[in-house]
This record gives structure tokens, sequence and C-alpha cells, in this order.
């Protein structure tokens, strides 16, 4: 029935267009082409970029180079052979990806005690990063820094996104926009966090967030999760500006204030009486 | 006192103006018409119908405005909408669910959203409608209690109102549910907990609610039926209702030089109430318009289809029910036992019916406060809410109520935005949900009672005109400039009650119920501020 | 009368008769003053400013029409393609600008036209009391007495009461009518009190029904389980609303089982229903370091090492717990159904589980 319905309608605008609208829908096109041609080529430079290509994480030196970086900035919590101490966890066994996500979200090193370490601007570079991460790595293998062909946005988006709402949605929120956990933590907005980072969150579980093994959602599972958050992400302003995704809340508190506000302005400025 | 038997109003009685029967093809129209309708008579009495100014006034008419709107956007969704739960997949547009299976109520939403040229457009525009329906009517019923315009003759008309309100939320949530996805699914799982909480029938009313096992592929259909049928008749038939008494009563205005209780002064239906009230409809469809064009809501294709299973973080219904959702996630932990063998849940019950108490009491309270004063005449003549301070009070209390409800619905967002842990929210509103009242009750009529002082000083003493004078005697003094009589009456005419007293009836005894109705009067009129009379000010004026 | 808006007369309609109960009437209150003097408005006096106003309102229609008429072209200029939501963006903003702008132009230009062009003489309506007065209400009981009189209504007796006693009776088939919006076999209480756990049962992912290692549950990690065989069941929502669990792994040392529930888990691995207790929403905000559970709804939450109790929130039971094993394979699977109802409390609830 739908279908049908679809069909009779598609001949209009073809219609329509034929009859000299061209250039309107030429330059709202053209800034499509480019927007999408910009966002492409970001996603792409990111991607690669984060896929560490440029790095041999198994090479002595960047190892040794990370060993160093440990030594000043990490061992005096996580303990000088990563057996960790009462201010940090043991790091023997959390992997590459571990270090990668904590130190490359700036979570890590901790700026001050709170309820958990917050996303801020990462204090050691890239390179650093993954110098640090080698070298942990070294020292008792755990998950490595994710594959890039999992981290391209280019898999299964409704399956991704059944899994997002299964695995995830309850603490981030169907839409990736966070929620409220207990005791002043929280689950973070997923908007801006890299794909690299968001499976290196899955694959090592940071802080009390769930471990997703390989064995839980498999490396394709995470790969359309991710499509999947990038998907809803872009579609998000189909309707107009989306309120930071928060539901119901948002739009009331937007009709109460906006919506009822404009609309007393308005019965104020009627029922004054003109000069 | 003169006692009129026949309206002195415009034009009524004049007759028909000669130009009509040789007005062209409008006269004839108009004649045709009369003649087959006598709408004559209906124009003589209505066309000339005075309707008093003042902002607030307007309130009721952005609720029917709004359910116009409502109703015109909502018929063109009957029009691709299927109200059915039958498994279907998604083949249309959006990409992260196709292949899905959902129902194909959700099917057709999402259809409407992106298949249909203008149904996201009339989507967004009936469901913002619909927030502001409940949202004006909530407004216009606090106009109208906090200015005393449910006074008699006005109950039956209030408790019509209030119905309506009642009406509006239980239209809101059955439209809500429909599209069946995640966020209303949820929403619907937790409706049929609280009902499955209610004593001895709660299980066989969500069995017959639903149609068997929550969710069941009835429910859909069901508050389809309710949604676009029953409520919306009955909601159209209570406006009808509604308006009817707004005809017979005439308008309330507030106190002002020339109006009085047996008058109304204000501007003609025809035309300038016609111009404005009617302009008024296209501007609260154009600012709905507006929202709907710019701000998306309920993104139904970002939350998925029903499943028992998952749920989003932010899980809230519309704003309306928030004080209910609110009210459960206010109980503190522990409340519900077991007696006799069977479990009764007052984590669901004291919500259930704190909230239909609180509802009953705002149904009531018109009756309530013409027993306390005992006053049986009619009144059409608004309250300042400064000069009912027990009654202004009375209603901050209740919205304070209402809002820290509402408010504690969001907790979780709360938590998070503010940094605040989500214990220490929860734990912070159950305080203010008991003490807040308390306090807004407090504050709000003392600042009720400051005001008349400040009022009762001006009307004696004039205001103060910031001109600063030097006597002769090198004393500098400001002076008051007396206000003009028509400024004065603004301040001074009121209603002025006094407490009870209580006298033995005519066996010599105080019946019960006059002893609770002397202490409610105490409460309510002990604190009080008189009107300045002419002795006042002639008294004064001899300082 | 008309546009009378000097009037100082206060016109009392004899309403003194009804109670004014405890309120005060002053004899030196101060008396209404009437109406004060009209103030006319520029556009009254100054022919410019209301040629100027006249021509605002006309371009404000004019302004609608071009709305209207934008509205329509976007339709088309703006059409939905299929498989693009941008079209559809295009498509929502630019016809709801069009409408909007003339939706605006006609409230603001009448309501414009009204303030400042139309005539604006207040005008006075005589209010009269509501009831109606002596001679109405006198025929009015008149009518009803004569009516009584004529039908014998009151005083055939017998008559009147079974007529009433009938009416009385008939909507009770009505309410029979609805009988069958509930299933016509089975009781509420029977059909919350079985899930489709049952011994043997593997427990499989969320939602492609893959089965589950024991070994597949490492430490931290948490699995959203359906029963094997649930996508192939024909009522395979309802069935998941009662039996959804999740399944966590965490050192067996952490845990405090009841004597009776020591078997129930399988090295470490507990398993919970997802439902909550307090009004059935999924609770499924799992804490991996606490051990806790967050229900996003009420924020109840559930301490998975005490077998699930709550320590916050409105939920007064713990979740209920699904006894676990491992099959020959290798496979989690149930030891039996859930030995209590899932989800929240009813009034069949008994008190008597054996848990």
């Amino acid at each position: 029935m739908i279908r049908t319905r679809r069909a009779a309608a598609s001949p209009a605008p073809a219609r329509a267009r034929r009859t000299g609208r061209r250039s309107p829908i030429a330059s709202v096109a053209l800034v499509a082409v480019g927007l999408l041609l910009t966002g492409g080529a970001y996603t792409l430079f990111t991607a690669s970029s984060g896929a560490s290509a440029a790095i041999d994480l198994n090479s002595a030196q960047t190892i040794a180079e990370g060993k160093k970086l440990f030594q000043a900035n990490c061992a005096t919590c996580h303990g000088l052979a990563l057996q960790g101490t009462a201010a940090g966890p043991s790091l023997v066994g959390v992997g590459a990806a571990a270090v990668d996500f904590q130190v490359g979200t700036g979570r890590m090193p901790l700026a001050q005690d709170a309820p958990q370490a917050e996303q801020k601007p990462p204090v050691f570079t890239d390179t650093q990063t993954k110098q640090l991460a080698a070298y942990v790595a070294s020292v008792a293998p755990g998950p490595g820094i994710p594959e890039s062909k999992y981290l391209q946005a280019d898999g299964n988006a409704t399956r991704g996104a059944e899994l997002f709402r299964i695995n995830c949605a309850m603490c981030h929120n169907v839409a990736g926009a966070g929620g409220a956990l207990t005791e002043g933590k929280y689950a973070p907005n997923l908007h801006d966090v890299s794909p690299t980072h968001i499976y290196e969150a899955m694959l090592t579980g940071p802080q009390n967030m769930p471990v997703f093994n390989d064995d839980n959602l498999s490396p394709q599972d995470k790969a359309d999760i991710i499509t999947a958050l990038k998907q809803t992400q872009q579609n998000e302003n189909v309707g107009g500006f989306a309120l930071g995704s928060l539901g119901p809340v948002a739009e009331g508190l937007f009709l109460w204030i906006f919506g009822l506000g404009a609309i007393v302005a308005f019965t104020v400025w009627l029922t004054a009486k003109a000069n | 006192m003169t006692t009129t038997s026949e309206p002195l109003a415009y034009d009524r009685t004049e007759p028909a103006d000669a130009r009509r029967s040789s007005g062209g093809i409008t006269g004839w129209a108009s004649n045709y018409l009369d003649e087959r309708t006598g709408i004559s008579y209906v124009v003589r009495e209505f066309g000339r119908k005075i309707f008093p100014d003042h902002w607030s006034f307007m309130l009721g008419e952005v609720a029917l405005y709004s359910f116009v709107i409502i109703l015109l956007s909502g018929s063109f969704l009957t029009f691709f909408f299927q109200a059915s739960m039958a498994d279907v997949v998604y083949n249309g547009s959006y990409v992260p669910l196709k292949g899905l299976q959902m129902s194909a109520a959700m099917q057709s939403t999402l259809n409407i959203s992106f298949e249909v040229r203008g149904g996201l457009l009339m989507r967004q525009v009936h469901h913002w409608a619909a927030l502001l329906f409940v949202a004006s009517i909530g407004l216009h019923m606090l106009r109208i209690f906090f200015t005393g315009a449910f006074r008699k003759p006005r109950e039956i008309n209030w408790l019509i109102g209030f119905v309506l309100f009642v009406l509006a939320m239980a239209e809101g949530f059955t439209g809500y549910s429909l599209p069946d996805d995640l966020l209303s699914g949820n929403g619907l799982r937790i409706i049929a907990g609280m009902v499955q909480g209610i004593p001895f029938i709660g299980s066989w009313i969500e069995w017959f609610v639903f149609g068997g096992q929550f969710p069941g592929t009835a429910i859909v259909g069901r508050l389809y039926t309710l949604h676009i049928l029953l409520l919306p008749a009955a909601v159209l038939a209570l406006i009808g209702l509604h308006l009817v008494f707004v005809v017979v009563h005439k308008h309330t205005q507030f106190a002002g030089p020339g109006r009085t209780n047996d008058n109304v002064i204000g501007y003609p239906i025809l035309p300038v109430y016609a111009a404005k009230a009617g302009g008024f409809f296209f501007i609260v469809f154009g600012v709905v318009m507006l929202m709907a064009t710019f701000f998306a809501i309920n993104p139904i294709w970002t939350y998925g289809p029903y499943d028992p299973s998952p749920v989003s973080a932010g899980t809230q219904p519309d704003w309306y029910i928030g004080f209910a959702d609110g009210a459960l996630r206010l109980i503190p932990h522990g409340w519900e036992f077991v007696l006799f063998n069977t479990t009764y849940s007052l984590n669901i019950l004291v919500p259930v019916v704190g909230l239909g108490a609180f509802l009953a009491v705002v149904a009531a309270y018109p009756f309530l406060e013409a027993w306390v004063t005992g006053d049986r005449r009619e009144h059409h003549i608004s309250d300042r809410p400064r000069n009912m301070p027990t009654r202004t009070a009375i209603g901050a209390a209740g919205v304070t109520f209402y809002a820290t409800l509402w408010a504690a619905a969001s907790s979780d967002l709360i938590a998070t935005h503010f940094r605040e842990s989500i214990e220490g929210v929860i734990t912070t509103m159950q305080f203010a949900l008991i003490l807040g009242p308390f306090i807004a009750y407090f504050v709000t009529k003392r600042v009720c009672l400051a005001l008349q002082k400040k009022d009762r000083s001006i009307a004696l003493h004039g205001f103060e005109s910031g001109r600063i004078v030097r006597l002769p005697g090198g004393e500098y003094i400001e002076v008051h400039e007396q206000v003009d009589d028509f400024e004065r009456w603004r301040l001074v005419s009121f209603n002025d009650y006094e407490p009870l007293m209580v006298r033995p009836n005519a066996s010599g005894r105080i019946p019960p119920q006059e002893r609770v109705r002397a202490v409610l009067s105490r409460w309510f009129f002990e604190d009080r501020i008189e009107p300045v009379t002419r002795t006042d000010v002639e008294l004064s004026s001899h300082h | 009368m008309a546009n009378d808006e000097t009037s100082t007369e206060v016109v009392r309609t004899g309403r003194a008769t009804a109670s004014s109960g405890t309120a005060v009437e002053r004899s030196d209150a101060f008396v209404n003053p009437g109406m004060p003097p009209h103030r006319p408005r520029v556009t009254d006096t100054d022919p410019r400013k209301a040629k100027r106003a006249e021509r605002t309102i006309v371009a404000l229609f004019y302004l609608s029409i071009v709305g209207a008429v934008f509205a329509m072209a976007a339709y088309f200029a703006f059409p939905i393609q299929a498989n693009d939501l941008g079209s559809v963006r295009l498509n929502n903003l630019f016809l709801g600008l069009g409408l909007s702008l003339a939706l605006l132009a006609i409230g603001v230009g009448a309501v414009h036209w009204g303030k400042v062009l139309m005539a604006d003489h207040e005008g006075v309506d005589i209010r009269h009391p509501i009831r109606g007065d002596e001679k109405t209400r006198a025929r009015a009981v008149e009518i009803f007495d004569l009516a009584n009189e004529e039908s014998g209504f009151g005083r055939r007796t017998l008559i009147r009461n079974s007529m009433i006693a009938a009416i009385a009776v008939l909507p009770f088939p009505a309410i029979f009518l609805f009988r069958d919006l509930a299933p016509a076999s089975g009781t509420p209480a029977e059909a919350y009190s079985h899930t489709l756990w049952k011994h043997g049962t593997r427990l499989t992912k969320d939602p492609s029904g893959v089965p589950i290692k024991a070994a597949d549950v490492t430490m931290g990690s948490i699995f959203h389980v359906i029963p094997e065989g649930l996508n192939e069941s024909p009522d395979a929502l309802e069935e998941k609303a009662k039996a959804a669990v999740i399944l966590v792994r965490m050192n067996p040392a952490d845990l405090h089982p009841s004597p009776n529930r020591e078997s129930w888990a399988y090295d470490g691995i507990v398993a919970y229903s997802k439902i909550c207790t307090h009004v059935g929403c999924p609770v499924a905000l799992y804490e991996q370091q606490t051990h806790h559970l967050l229900c996003p709804c009420h924020q109840s939450q559930f301490d998975l090492t005490h077998q699930a109790e709550v320590i916050f929130g409105p939920a007064k039971r713990p979740l209920p717990q699904l006894p676990i094993a491992v099959d020959s394979e290798g496979y989690l699977v149930a030891q039996s159904d859930f030995h209590e109802p899932v989800g929240p409390s009813f009034w069949e609830r008994r008190g008597d589980y054996n848990v």
C-alpha cells in the first residue's frame, strides 16, 4: 500500500524539476556535495591517523621511548612494573587498546579525584600515546589497537543500531547523548568520540563500563555499532535542531519557555492598548 | 439602584439596516440564510457581545486554538497511519532501520516522516501543538485559580475545565504511545506495571487493556480508537459546554474604574474581537508551525521499534505525564510488603493515590473556598492575587508540589547536567517535595501581604514622586503625589473577609462542621489588610 | 447606549439577597469613579499615521500570500527523494517556513488592524443574575408539577420503580460484551508466573540467538540474554518481556549467595532477570567495578554481589535469579525457570516463593 503511494507520488517532483527551478536545487546540491566531500575526506583522514600506520608498535625503540614516558608520568600510581599501587590499578595485561583509549581521550593522567576520570584535552601527542601503548603491551599481552578496517563506519547500520540499543543505549542514551550512573558517575556523550576510541572502549571496558569481548560483540559487530552511531548522528537533524537529543524533557522545557513564552508575548501585544 | 429587565446593549433592539435588502449578493445571501435559520437573532444577541481586554484572558483561547491545530494536523496523519501491530519489515529511506522487523504502526509513522511530503512537518506540528495544548490549559487554570475566577457562578465551568485538563493528558498519552517506538513502548511498560500494582484487580485490568500479556498485539489499535474517536469527541463536547457557560456567565474582568460586578467593559466581538481573536488563531498556528519547522520532536527513528529488552538512558514521558513519573521516582526504598500471602505495592499505590488526591483537591477547591467564606454572591470581578493572600499562597504551594514532582521526572538529566549524584538529586527532591510547598506558602503569603501594604500606603499617602523639596526650616522631604480617583479605585476595590465567629445555633450547640469551618476561616483571613476607605483617607490627610 | 464610554452609572440588579458570608461591607468604602476619559490613538488623530498603518496591514496580508505560494513552490521544489534524508530535511524546512510566514502574517495583520484602525471605543454589557427570575422559576416548577400530575410519575410508584430498575439493569449486558477484550482462557497470575526458561534451555545472545559458552563470559563483561528458541516463538515479544536476562561474571569470592542458591551460579557467572521489580523497565545499566545495576526509568539500584538486592530507589524486591549451569558442550543453560514471578508486583503474587 505504501509502495504504491510512493510510486504514484514520484512523477510530480520530476515534472517540477523540469519546469525550471533548477538553480536553487543546483546550489543546494552543490553545497551538499561539498559537505559530503569534506566530511568524507575528514573521516578518511582521521581514520588513517587512528590506525597509526606511521608507528611500529613492536619496535624496540618505540617501546623504550614508551617506557621512559611511563616511568616519568604514570609509574607513581601504576607502579614501576605496572603492578599497580593504592592510587592506581595494575596495568598488566590491559593491552595497547586500553592505553590508547585512556591517554588518547585525555582521561589519563587523572586531573583530580572525581567520581570518574573525565575526558579532557590529551596531555600526550599521538606518537607519545602510541609509545606508551607499545610499552604497556610489551610487558604483558592484551587487547591491541583495532584494525582500521573496522573503523570505517561502512558496516551494517541496521544491525549496529539494534546491537547499540541492546548493549549500549541504556547507559549512553539511544541517540548517544549520554546518561547518569550511580553516585555521580555518568556514561559520556558519544557524539565527538572517534571510531578508534569507541572500539577501544567496547573492547577494554574503561572504568565502570563493562567489557564487550569479541565473543560477545565480534569485531564486525563493533564495526556495525560504529556505523550506526555515525549514521544516527548524521541524520539527527532531519526534523530540525535536535535540542541535544535529550528527548521529552528538552522538548517540554523548550515548549514552556520558548513556545508558550512567545505566545504569551503575543497576547500581551494583542491586548495592549494601541498608541 | 435601578433594575433593568431588558438588556442595555448595543443596537440589539434596533431594526435591521435598510441596506440589507438592497445589498447585492451579500444582502441576498444574508436574507436567504436568515429566512432559513433565523441567524439574525444570533447576530443581534452576540454580534456586539463585550469581551474584556487582558493578556491572561487569552490563555484559554491558546488551548482552544491548539486543539483546532491538533484536529487539523491529526486528520492529515490518520490518512497515512496504520494502527496495527502486525509484523512488517521496514524498507524505507532510513538506513539504520532498513530490513528490521517492526510493527505496521512504527513503519507507517516512519513513512509519514520520510516518504510523505510535509508528513514530518505535520507530525511535528501535531506533537508540538499537543504539548502546547496541555501547557496552555495548565496556564489557563492557574490564571483562573489565582484571580478567583472559579467563584460563583463559575464552579461548574471550573469542573468542566478540570475534566478537559485530564482528558488532554489522556489524549497526549494515548497519542504518544501510537508509533510503537522504543521510548513510548517503555512508557507503556511503566503504565502496565503501575496498573498491575493496583490491589485486587490490577493484574486483570492490565490483562483486559492489553488483551493478554504485555505488550500483546492489541494495544496500539485500542489506544488509536481512544485517541482519535472517544477522547476527541469528549473533549469537543466539553469545550462546547465550556464555551456555552462562558457566554452565559460573560467574561470576568479585573477591577478598574467603571467596571462593576454588574457590567462588563471591553470591545465588541464584531469587529474588534473577531479581528484580534481570529488573528490570534493564525499567530498560535504560526508559532507552532515555526517550532515544527526548526525543532525536531519525538524522532522515533532514533529510538527504534519497541522491543522489551532494550531501554534508553533518559527514558521520560512527555512533560504533562512527568509529574506522575516523578512521583514514582521519589518513593523511598522499601515501600512494599507482603501480608496474608498477598503483595501490597505502596511504591506504586502511594503515587497513584497521592496524585489522585492532589487532583481531587484541585477539582474541589472552588467548593471548599465557598464553604469557608460562606459567600453566596456572584463574583464577576477577578481578584488581584495579592488581595487573597491565603488563596495565592495555597496556589503557590500547589505549584511547588507539582513542579517538584515534574522536576523529579528528569532527576537523571539534572544529575548529569549539573554534575551531581543521582542519589543526591533524588534525596534533595524528596525533601523539597515535603518542605517546598510550606516554604512557598509562607513566602507567598508574606509577599502578598507586603504588596497589599504597599497598595494601601499608596492609596493613603500617594506615591513617591522623586521630587525633593527643601522646607523653610531646612528640612528635606520627598513630595508624595496623590493618586487620581481612577488609579485609587484599582487599589481599594477588593473583597475583604473577616474570620468566621462561631455562634451556637438555634438549639444552643455548635455543630462540628462549623468548628472546622471556623478554623479554616481563621486560617484564610486571620492575616488581612483591609481596603482603604474614605474615612482612612480623611484621617490621614489631617496629619 | 452603544460605545458609551463615559457612562458612570453603576447598575445594581437586586443581587444583594444572596448571603455575603463573612465578607465585610463598609458604608464608607470608595465609590466607583466611572470610566476614565477616552484617550485617542495616533491613528485616530493623524491621518498619515492611519494611512501608514493601513499600508502595513495590506503588506502583511500580501506577505501571507507570498508565504503560501512559497510553501506550494517548496512542495515541488524540494521533493522527498527515496533514501535521501537530506531531502526530507529541506522539504520540512522550506514547506514549514512558507506556512509559518503565511500564518503569522495573516495573524499579525488582522490583530494590527483590530488594534490600530478599528474603532476602539470600549462598550458596556450589563450582567444579569444567572438564576432565572422568580416568574420563570415559578413557571418551571409549575411545568414539572404538571408533568408529574399528567404522567402520574410520583403517584404510580410501581411503574416508576420498575422502569428505573429496567434502565439500571440494561447496561450490564454491555459490560459482558467487553469480556473478550482479554483472552478467553488463562489468568494473568498464571501468565506472569512462567517464562520460556526451563531445565536445559540454553542462554543465547540478544538479539541473534547465538548460544553462549561459559568461557566467552570474561570478567567484567555483561551479556544481554534471551532463551534459546525465543525468536521462533509465536509470542516472541510477550515472552521476551518476561524472559530477558542479564549475565555477568565476577570474582566468585565477591558473590554472597544464600545457602539454597549456592549452586545457582557457575564459576562466578550469575544470571538475573532484566525486568525491574518496580514497574518493569529493563534494568541494564551495569557498572563492572561496583557490580551495581541501575534502572534508567526510576533509578532503582541492585547489588549483584548480594543477590541483586535493592540498595536505592523505589523497587523493593531483588531481581529474580535464574539458576544456571553448563551443558556437556560447555554452553550455559538454565537449571529451571525462575523460582518466582518476574517483573512488577501484583495482587496474586504470593509471599512464599521458594527462593
